[in-house]
């Protein structure tokens, strides 16, 4: 995250279904509710949402169904068109686009997988991976060698002749993240790649998913339901309610300090221990003594040395530097629990 | 809103729509009983002469400017004979007509050993066989030659068929303005007698098989963009979103994405227009096409039962084959070949077929009986047949009770109903139907029912109408009183159930003229015959669609059944039949669109109704006349058509069991 200026950058964006979307919205007195909107006749699917993804980061948009985080990552891509507000990728306002450019930015900056994978019937998995290649035009040969090596990537390799339906939901799932992966996006979105996943794949699917982040290191806008998902894989959570977001932070922030009592619900049942950091636990002025831990460790991870060291502040450590304590009372009572 | 204030005026609707329907039944009631009594006016029981509106010769104006003035004759004359260069050249590739590119006829071996190799790729061995079996029977009983003159205007006219509709369904589900526009004309064209297609194609497109083609060709449109538009809607959007985020243009789009992924949909619709295409080009025999239908029209006119039964079993094995194989072609998934197959081995099938098609090529130029049958050494059995079936219906309980048949059933009960729906006002029978669709459809329905019947009436051909809408009624009844018990019992098992599905969908891709056969067989040239072959072709759909609505009741509503102690009957009254009702009535619709579009086919007996008026006008240039029949055929189908699915989609939404 050294780059400074964000990737995508989003402004007051709404996004409202109806007849008259634009004059509606023009109309609206400030501080209409989603409720209030719906018994004018319109939806609200993306309410006044500003955010912003940096180079690299991993954002995770969170919601229940009908909250609106599917349709604001389409509101990045411009599969939808926003009603209000501006949306800039790489400092550019998509809004302002032509047609043309427009499909210039998805064939050369976006990749997007998508929830029930949306391949191609009847196409080879191979024609599928190379369908965005073939749609910018690359010739037959060299569209081949790319879809080949992203096939690859993905651990398909040898089913490059099958058809999608001759293949699990999981290796369909494998062909559609390695489409999105042909034209080497900076951009990536996933819309629940795996909720259409089993429990068992959808696991190694994350781990194979992380796998390949760590390869790649794209910027990603990832959607999920999944709050344990979206734990384990983001830098930073976005929870959505009624098109609105209610919350935008680290997952310890969410967790230990949520913002809105549905966000604080949302996070009742998730085990803390495992969410939060010694780093986010350290005091600055604290001073402990004895051998430093790291700030990386996770509660969860500590339990042990929490249950049997006596000392009352324990000193943490960040890449080599000091950069406080840890209070030793407060972090058992994370672990057992107990509220804070 | 609340609860209370929602339900209300539904309740006062379908409350009043009873009652409104009992008033104008007893309206109607009191109008027959004045007509009875002699008290009618004659100007309420027949719309006077004066009256009716002189529809035909307005129509005709038209036609003419259209045709003369603003010059569509010369157009279509124009198209005729492109038409006619195409015909031209399927017509010396079938059956050796001495046109370019002069090297016809194909030897029928040829044609039969590629389409057996066709049949197997799509289906295995036992498509195989069917295919090579057909075109083997045909050439064996002697009918090659008509058969290809038959096949040669279909290659044309559906693949025409196919490319219109598929453009007008994909300009219908890009522009819904249009789609609009379109949906009234397809319901009309849908219901509109088949000859009423014929006239304008002869007077457009010359007598012969270029009208036939045409006329061929329109007819089948329909479903096909129908189809077209339902595919197409129905590819998910995510497969969409997935090309947009591909970076496809809109030309792409709908290439690569919006037409393989509606492709089952858009086989569906090939395999209608090849059954309705061949269903139309039998028909065209009416105006002069040769082929299968010419000869069928032409032994059945003059009795020789034999030869029709042949013939109707070659259109029928015609039929059946081109049916499976398209249907085969819709379920075919494709297969992954490992990388590094050779060419020829990816293909196999492709070569087999080549290499057998210019084997038998190479063969028929030495052996004159591999390329053509004739006359002399054919096996057909014709005169033999003849003599058998005449003693079959001479066998004395045969004839006994074809004759019982004949006497009861025409003069206890067609006769007094016809004779009944004739003496009925006007006014009182367009109260009725109007009170029919404001019982089952609604308000809507109903202000549609009265429009079109008025209509009717003032066309001047009401009792020509009310003749053919009692042998569609009369028809239907009947079907459903035979129909109905063998559905029941048959849907009450599972392989009972399959096997007459599978009786049911055979039959369906017969082409109606079909169905004349055995009617003429049975009862001759009579009422009862016009009757009987109209209801084995309405019972069809009656008894598919009754089997299965009775199969599809959600097992769980059965098992609750059963376990709150209900017998077969009252489990079979009280919850299969209810839940079964509203895909019941969908069969019913169609057997009644099925009874108005063979009726008109049935005038070739001899009737007195609209089909009669209609097969008149084709051997003159009445247009105007054709027109004003079919639209009033066409009128009276819609509005059962319009009411009964209403009924339907209200009851299935009702019940929850969506569409």
């Amino acid at each position: 995250m050294t780059d400074s200026a964000p990737v995508i950058s989003a402004k007051n964006v709404w996004k409202i279904f109806g007849n008259d979307p634009e004059g509606y919205l023009k109309k609206m007195p400030a501080g209409r509710s989603f409720d209030d909107i719906r018994s004018d006749g319109y939806i609200a699917g993306v309410k006044d949402v500003s955010i912003e993804v940096s180079r690299g980061e991993m954002l995770v948009i969170m919601g229940l169904s009908g909250s609106g985080k599917s349709t604001l990552v389409r509101c990045f891509s411009r599969l939808h068109e926003i009603t209000g507000g501006t949306i800039e990728v790489e400092g550019q306002d998509i809004m302002s686009l032509s047609e043309k450019e427009l499909i210039e930015l998805r064939r050369k900056k976006m990749g997007m997988v998508f929830q029930s994978f949306g391949l191609l019937p009847h196409r080879t998995v191979l024609e599928n991976v190379a369908f965005p290649l073939e749609m910018r035009g690359q010739d037959k040969h060299e569209r081949r060698e790319r879809a080949l090596e992203v096939i690859k990537l993905v651990g398909l390799e040898g089913r490059e002749e099958y058809f999608p339906r001759e293949l699990s939901g999981g290796q369909q799932q494998r062909v559609g993240i390695a489409r999105s992966l042909a034209i080497e996006p900076d951009i990536w979105f996933l819309d629940e790649p795996f909720s259409a996943l089993d429990p068992l794949i959808r696991r190694e699917m994350q781990d194979e998913f992380l796998r390949l982040q760590q390869l790649l290191n794209k910027t990603i806008v990832f959607i999920t339901h999944d709050f344990d998902e979206a734990l384990r894989l983001a830098d930073r959570i976005a929870i959505m309610k009624d098109g609105a977001v209610e919350q935008c932070g680290t997952p310890d922030q969410i967790v230990l300090h949520p913002a809105t009592e549905y966000v604080r619900k949302f996070t009742e049942e998730i085990d803390k221990a495992r969410v939060v950091l010694a780093g986010t636990l350290a005091e600055d002025g604290l001073v402990g003594d004895g051998a430093p831990i790291d700030a990386g460790a996770s509660v969860h991870s500590l339990a042990k040395l929490l249950v049997q060291d006596t000392r009352d502040a324990i000193p943490v450590h960040k890449d080599g530097a000091l950069i406080g304590a840890m209070r030793r009372e407060t972090a058992l009572g994370i672990l057992v629990g107990a509220d804070l | 809103m609340s609860d209370a204030t929602t339900q209300a005026p539904a309740e006062i609707a379908t409350l009043s729509r009873p009652r409104g329907a009992v008033l104008l039944v007893c309206i109607a009631i009191f109008l027959t009983a004045l007509q009875y009594t002699g008290l009618l006016p004659a100007a309420l029981h027949r719309l006077p002469e004066a009256l009716v509106p002189n529809f035909a010769d307005w129509l005709d104006a038209i036609f003419n400017f259209v045709k003369d003035d603003l010059g569509l004759l010369v157009l279509t004359r124009w198209l005729t004979e492109i038409l006619q260069w195409f015909l031209d050249v399927t017509g010396n590739l079938f059956y050796g007509k001495r046109r370019w590119p002069n090297i016809g006829p194909i030897p029928w071996t040829a044609i039969a050993a590629a389409a057996a190799v066709l049949g197997y790729y799509l289906g295995g061995w036992k498509m195989a066989s069917l295919a090579a079996a057909t075109f083997i029977w045909t050439a064996l009983v002697g009918q090659w030659s008509i058969a290809m003159q038959t096949m040669s205007v279909l290659v044309i006219a559906a693949p025409s068929a196919f490319v219109i509709g598929l453009s007008l369904g994909i300009a219908a589900w890009k522009s819904p303005a249009f789609d609009r526009g379109l949906k009234p004309v397809l319901s009309v064209l849908q219901t509109l007698p088949f000859f009423t297609y014929l006239l304008p194609a002869v007077i457009f497109f010359k007598v012969g098989p270029t009208a036939g083609a045409v006329a061929t060709t329109i007819y089948a449109i329909p479903p096909m963009i129908l189809m077209t538009t339902l595919g197409l809607q129905k590819v998910s959007p995510e497969v969409v979103e997935a090309g947009h985020m591909s970076g496809c243009t809109k030309l792409q789009l709908l290439r690569h994405v919006y037409l393989p992924s509606a492709r089952t949909e858009i086989l569906v619709g090939v395999n209608q227009v090849i059954m309705l295409c061949l269903a139309m080009v039998v028909l065209t025999a009416f105006i002069g096409m040769p082929g299968l239908g010419a000869k069928l029209l032409a032994m059945m006119g003059s009795f020789k039962l034999g030869r029709s039964f042949e013939i109707g079993i070659t259109i029928v094995l015609l039929a059946v084959t081109l049916d499976r194989m398209s249907k085969a072609w819709v379920a075919k998934q494709p297969e992954h070949f490992e990388r590094g197959t050779p060419w020829w081995q990816r293909h196999f099938m492709l070569v087999i077929g080549t290499a057998a098609f210019v084997f038998f090529c190479i063969v028929a130029q030495f052996f004159e009986l591999a390329s053509e049958i004739g006359r002399r050494q054919s096996l057909s059995m014709g005169k033999e047949m003849d003599v058998a079936i005449k003693w079959f219906l001479n066998i004395e309980w045969v004839k006994a009770s074809t004759h019982f048949m004949r006497a009861f059933v025409n003069v206890q009960i067609l006769i007094p109903f016809r004779n009944f729906l004739l003496s009925i006002p006007t006014p009182a029978v367009i109260l009725l139907v109007t009170a029919f669709a404001l019982w089952l459809g609604g308000r809507r329905q109903a202000i549609t029912a009265a429009i079109f019947f008025s209509l009717v009436a003032l066309s001047g051909w009401w009792d020509r109408s009310m003749i053919t809408l009692y042998s569609v009624i009369s028809a239907v009844s009947l079907a459903m009183l035979l129909g109905l018990p063998i559905a029941i019992l048959a849907a009450r098992s599972e392989k009972w159930s399959k096997r007459m599905l599978l009786v049911c969908d055979t039959a369906q891709t017969f082409p109606s003229f079909i169905y004349l056969i055995p009617a003429i067989m049975l009862f001759g040239i009579t009422d009862i015959a016009v009757i009987f072959s109209i209801l084995i072709f309405a019972m069809v759909p009656l008894i598919r669609y009754t089997i299965e609505g009775l199969r599809t009741v959600p097992l769980e509503v059965i098992e609750a059944a059963e376990m709150s102690g209900a017998t077969r009957m009252q489990r079979l009254i009280k919850v299969e039949l209810p839940l079964a009702l509203p895909t019941m009535a969908v069969g019913f619709n169609q057997a009644i669109m099925f009874a108005f579009f063979m009726v008109i086919i049935a005038a070739f007996i001899g009737t007195q109704d609209l089909g009669q008026e209609l097969q008149r006008t084709l051997a003159g240039t009445d247009l105007g006349k054709n027109f004003v029949l079919g639209i009033c055929v066409s009128l009276m189908a819609l509005t059962f058509d319009l009411t009964i699915l209403k009924w339907s989609s209200d009851r299935k939404r009702l019940l929850g069991l969506g569409e």
